[in-house]
């Protein structure tokens, strides 16, 4: 997956982050260089930032949103060597050489992802704080079941996975929407898993 | 969050000694919980040993007709391996009942084994808590403690280990397989993995410092119905208040485990001849030592309830 990431990785970490306890309060520095949404980033950035505060803060890229900043919301949801995670749950320094799309690497106003057009047309929001979380997510999670991975709600796990209602409210439980526009939600990404099938 | 270096070895060894000789050093690989409980100055390390590049993240046959599963195997992949699917069905089923799908893309094998209880009082800095603070004392014991421990537990703590995967371990009877500062290699069965809080609450496993999880290796397939039944708050993405890991045959033989009722996996090996005479019989022994609150008594109807519906899934 990320075969380059690990090796390449410890030439980034300066030799001060080694063996060495950091002076309690002291902040430690450490570069990082990976790709998000195709384009080269190289960062020295504090440990403790997280990957959505080095999008956010640090790139500018802030159609990521931060939410609960524990995992909780799904609001910081990127593409991450194609898996979604909660970039607000990982150090940016721990991807190194990893390729990342954010909402704004999916689609721009003039070039809208299939899944952002489906959202447009089934008003999959009322505030849209969480949109770009569930559009990253929707996309890789459609991946997923692609890629026949099964969920909770799988009947038979040995059999392939169909694209359903249930399935695509399960696997959507990591994105919390506070407006409640799921049923929109469900129906543009429904129509997207068809119009790919 | 307090500052922290960083580092990332090139070998499991390394990693070890690494955490072994750095004081206040943590592994990270997912980093699912560690981040969380660092963002709320729960863990507080100075120095974290990212094991991400380690290479132990696959999944290979043992010799024994079993499965050695990588620690840093992540929990999606670990849950759509062909093989666990039809072999090891339990385990899938008790992996796809937890987290997220974004969280099961980040979470390890290892890491869900080590992730720390999820009761309120831990999580409330400005509450005692014998886990988080050793001595303070347990904000719990006369708290709101309806989804904590209703056996195993202690004076000193009631949390419970909040995991599902590693139930589903402990009706598999896993092995977690590990590597010392020293480059030591042991084996601790799953039973002996997570301990009880006795008077140290803080102490989780009975890893010691600087040892480093390298797999879990699943004995050769149990047959019969692999089940994994989780009751929870809402229908997805919560903890169990109680769950249920069972493999079963049609006349209900078989064995069982319980999540969501104590500091471990709850598996009583004695009270499983007495399954195919249904889950009162077996669930009146595997309990017969608990103490419930008032708040979580209704666990132990819940149980039996529970591992009642598995034994009619299983017969059906």
């Amino acid at each position: 997956m990320v075969g380059a990431s690990a090796t390449a990785a410890l030439a980034a970490v300066p030799s001060a982050a080694g063996a060495q306890p950091a002076r309690t309060g002291e902040p430690v520095l450490a570069k990082v260089a990976f790709t998000m949404n195709g384009q080269r980033r190289e960062l020295e950035l504090d440990t403790r930032t997280s990957l959505l505060d080095a999008a956010r803060e640090h790139l500018h890229l802030t159609g990521s949103k931060k939410g609960c900043d524990h995992g909780q919301c799904g609001a910081c949801t990127m593409i991450v060597d194609g898996r979604r995670i909660n970039a607000c749950l990982t150090l940016a320094i721990m991807h190194q050489g990893a390729e990342i799309t954010t909402i704004e690497g999916l689609g721009q106003p003039d070039s809208l992802h299939p899944m952002q057009a489906a959202f447009v047309k089934h008003d999959g929001y009322q505030c849209g704080y969480c949109t770009p979380g569930q559009i990253c997510s929707g996309v890789a999670m459609l991946d997923e079941i692609k890629a026949g991975i099964p969920s909770h709600v799988t009947a038979d796990l040995t059999a392939p996975v169909a694209v359903t209602e249930a399935e695509i409210r399960e696997r959507m439980s990591g994105n919390i929407c506070r407006c409640g526009a799921y049923s929109n939600i469900v129906e543009a990404m429904t129509e997207v898993a068809g119009r790919r099938a | 969050m307090r500052s922290f270096t960083y580092e990332r070895p090139g070998t499991p060894a390394e990693a070890a000694a690494a955490v072994a000789r750095t004081p206040e050093a943590k592994f990270i690989a997912g980093g699912t919980n560690l981040l969380d409980l660092m963002k709320l100055q729960i863990e507080t390390p100075a120095h974290l040993v990212d094991v991400n590049g380690l290479k132990l993240d696959t999944i290979e046959p043992t010799p024994e007709g079993g499965l050695r599963v990588g620690a840093l195997v992540r929990n999606t992949d670990l849950a759509a391996d062909p093989r666990v699917r039809k072999d090891y069905a339990v385990l899938s089923r008790a992996l796809l009942a937890g987290a997220s799908g974004q969280l099961r893309n980040r979470a390890t094998t290892a890491g869900n084994l080590l992730q720390r209880t999820r009761c309120p009082y831990f999580y409330d800095t400005a509450q005692p808590c014998n886990k988080r603070r050793p001595g303070s004392g347990c904000a719990a014991l006369d708290g709101i403690s309806r989804t904590l421990a209703v056996i195993g537990s202690s004076e000193a703590c009631i949390a419970t280990h909040p995991g599902d995967m590693a139930v589903a371990m402990r009706v598999l009877d896993a092995t977690v397989e590990t590597i010392d500062a020293k480059g030591a290699a042991r084996s601790i069965p799953i039973a002996e993995f997570h301990r009880l809080p006795g008077d140290r609450p803080e102490v989780d496993t009975t890893l010691q410092a600087g040892e480093l999880i390298t797999a879990v290796t699943l004995p050769k397939p149990v047959a019969g119905t692999h089940i994994y039944r989780k009751v929870r708050d809402r229908a997805s993405y919560a903890y169990a208040l109680v769950s249920v890991a069972a493999i079963l045959g049609k006349d209900g033989s078989g064995r069982v485990a319980f999540g969501g009722v104590a500091h471990k996996p709850w598996r009583v090996e004695a009270a499983e001849a007495d399954l195919p005479r249904g889950a009162k019989a077996v669930t009146d022994t595997v309990f017969a030592d608990a103490k419930p609150t008032h708040h979580n008594a209704y666990k132990l109807k819940l149980a039996e309830r529970t591992l009642g519906a598995a034994l009619t899934q299983a017969r059906a």
